[in-house]
């Protein structure tokens, strides 16, 4: 089986956001960057493959030259190879065009990316990139199995889990639960070093359709000082009089 | 040249998402000069979509299509999308929404843009304002393509009345087996409980509440309330609690009217995935918990003295009220 895992580079989770350019654009000063953490437990689930069921495993990621530790990290917990397309990732749709056309001529029979990346969180790349390419698709996935050709997959769903079943090819838009938590890989020392010689492609974009575009930013208004209340009667009277909740 | 909104559904019933975005296209349409066309799945009070400003009902009966299946879903709202020469497409932002949306967006060569939490600013250029970086900042966001989509956030529009008349019309798409290619095997759904994004309120609890044993008294504070569970990372992490429940930036988003954190500290990742609700009450018994500088409304105490308390004062507020 040849996989491809699509990484995404993003803030760090503890990251604070700020804005420039006149709140155009994502400042990116003082900021770690990491693999989307929905990429991760992808990228930790193929490895399993790789390592039960003998795949091969490739990530790809759209972005600048910027965007190559992240994805050495991810050749460190032992992705075979990575294509990085040369580009600055626009949005959704362009980043989906670009990973698809590095698909269609790389025979995958597993695409997976996360569900959505925890920075612009447009949720769109997976299924529009399933679409493009007429594979099958299932989202939000928090467990998957492949046997021969076929696939078992739990995709999450509001209040609860639907196991479904299909065939390879398939794209899957992962999250947590793909794999635990503490499952997930620190590179260790040998890693990071096998990673360094491992092969980084890089490929320049195509033409590709950018049909939204975030032009200005901010942040959500700063909250008032909390209310402490020293009892529940209290609380319930101000939840009812003055919030207006219950 | 009708705004086309999709109405969610479950076992033949319109969910309450469906009349938010159902409020939500209207508006929009307004803004547009135009009409509000809804298409539902197996639905049957078709006409109750009248009273939020829907004049036409597009309603599928499709055995086939009893459960949802992205890929046929989203091939009926493209080819009505067509029928009706729609050029903006409303859903909600439930998981399921965000399964299609991308599948149909990419069908019609749309933009998408999730997690809206207002009408459009401007109709030209078409720009929305959505949540980004998990809830801890907005978008204003433009979208380019001739035919657009817009999943709008849980609550934050919220359902709005609009008293017309609905026509309802069978509306049946030509499908094909590939359409069916994923199947579903089972749905493991506990009936009667109410989900973190449906619900109005979610009561949500941490580490601070020391083992599984112990959400007994959350349970019972959730459904005083009518409430959703919730959890921290750390909680699911450990597996007190299924994944499911935990809220954050790798977790759900929660944009509820109410929520309420016990014995959870408030880390920036956990704050990030309820931000977008509106009142956030917290209850913990370290006073420097960073939740009290995110919360409106805060008690200081011990989780297994205030939560009992609480719940007993809910039941008599509740039986003065009923």
């Amino acid at each position: 089986m040849k996989i491809l895992v699509c990484i995404s580079n993003v803030p760090d989770t503890t990251s604070k956001i700020n804005f420039t350019d006149g709140d155009t654009k994502f400042d990116t000063n003082g900021v770690q960057f990491v693999i989307n953490p929905n990429d991760e437990f992808g990228l930790t689930r193929a490895m399993w493959f790789k390592e039960k069921q003998g795949a091969t495993v490739h990530i790809a990621t759209v972005g600048e030259a910027s965007v190559e530790p992240t994805m050495r990290k991810a050749l460190a917990i032992g992705a075979d190879e990575a294509i990085r397309v040369n580009a600055a990732p626009t949005d959704g749709f362009f980043v989906a065009e670009q990973l698809a056309n590095i698909i269609k001529d790389g025979a995958y029979d597993l695409v997976v990316a996360g569900r959505e990346s925890i920075d612009y969180n447009g949720g769109m790349v997976p299924g529009i990139l399933a679409t493009l390419l007429g594979m099958n698709f299932v989202n939000s996935c928090i467990s998957l199995e492949v046997e021969g050709a076929t696939a078992t997959a739990i995709r999450e769903i509001d209040g609860g889990k639907e196991t479904v079943q299909t065939s390879l090819p398939l794209v899957i838009g992962g999250q947590k639960g793909l794999v635990q938590e503490s499952d997930l890989k620190i590179p260790n020392m040998r890693g990071i070093m096998m990673a360094r010689k491992k092969t980084l492609n890089v490929v320049e974009p195509i033409d590709a359709t950018v049909a939204t575009k975030d032009a200005k930013f901010d942040k959500p208004v700063a909250k008032g000082a909390v209310k402490l209340v020293n009892s529940a009667d209290e609380l319930v009277d101000l939840l009812h009089n003055e919030a207006k909740v219950i | 040249m009708s705004v086309l909104v999709y109405t969610e559904s479950e076992n033949g019933k319109f969910k309450k998402s469906a009349f938010e975005v159902a409020s939500y296209a209207k508006a929009v349409a307004d803004q547009l000069g135009s009409s509000v066309t809804a298409i539902s799945f197996n639905t049957e009070n078709n006409d109750e979509l009248g009273a939020y400003g829907v004049s036409k009902v597009l309603n599928v009966t499709d055995d086939k299509l009893a459960t949802f299946n992205a890929l046929a879903y989203a091939n009926s709202i493209e080819q009505a999308a067509k029928s009706e020469s729609t050029q903006v497409i409303i859903v909600s932002s439930s998981t399921n929404s965000k399964f299609l949306a991308p599948i149909l967006a990419a069908k019609l060569k749309a933009g998408y843009v999730p997690n809206v939490v207002a009408a459009p600013e401007s109709t030209s250029p078409f720009t929305v304002k959505r949540t980004a970086f998990s809830n801890k900042g907005f978008a204003h966001t433009e979208i380019t393509t001739e035919t657009k989509i817009i999943g709008v956030s849980n609550n934050a529009f919220g359902v709005k009345e609009n008293q017309t008349t609905a026509a309802v019309e069978t509306f049946n798409a030509e499908l094909n087996d590939t359409d069916f290619a994923v199947k579903s095997i089972e749905i493991d759904k506990v009936a009667g409980q109410v989900s973190i994004a449906d619900a109005d309120i979610v009561v949500s609890g941490g580490r601070g509440l020391k083992g599984p044993e112990n959400w007994g008294m959350i349970e019972h504070l959730a459904e005083v309330l009518g409430a959703a569970t919730a959890c921290s990372k750390p909680v699911s992490d450990m597996g007190w609690r299924p994944h499911g429940e935990h809220v954050g930036q790798t977790g759900k988003p929660v944009a509820s009217n109410l929520y309420i954190a016990i014995g959870i500290s408030g880390a920036i990742q956990h704050l990030a995935g309820v931000s977008a609700s509106k009142t956030k009450v917290v209850i913990n018994s370290d006073p420097e918990a960073p939740f009290f500088k995110a919360a409106d409304y805060g008690i200081v105490g011990d989780a297994f003295e205030v939560v009992p308390k609480l719940i007993e004062k809910l039941k008599e507020f509740k039986a003065q009220n009923a």
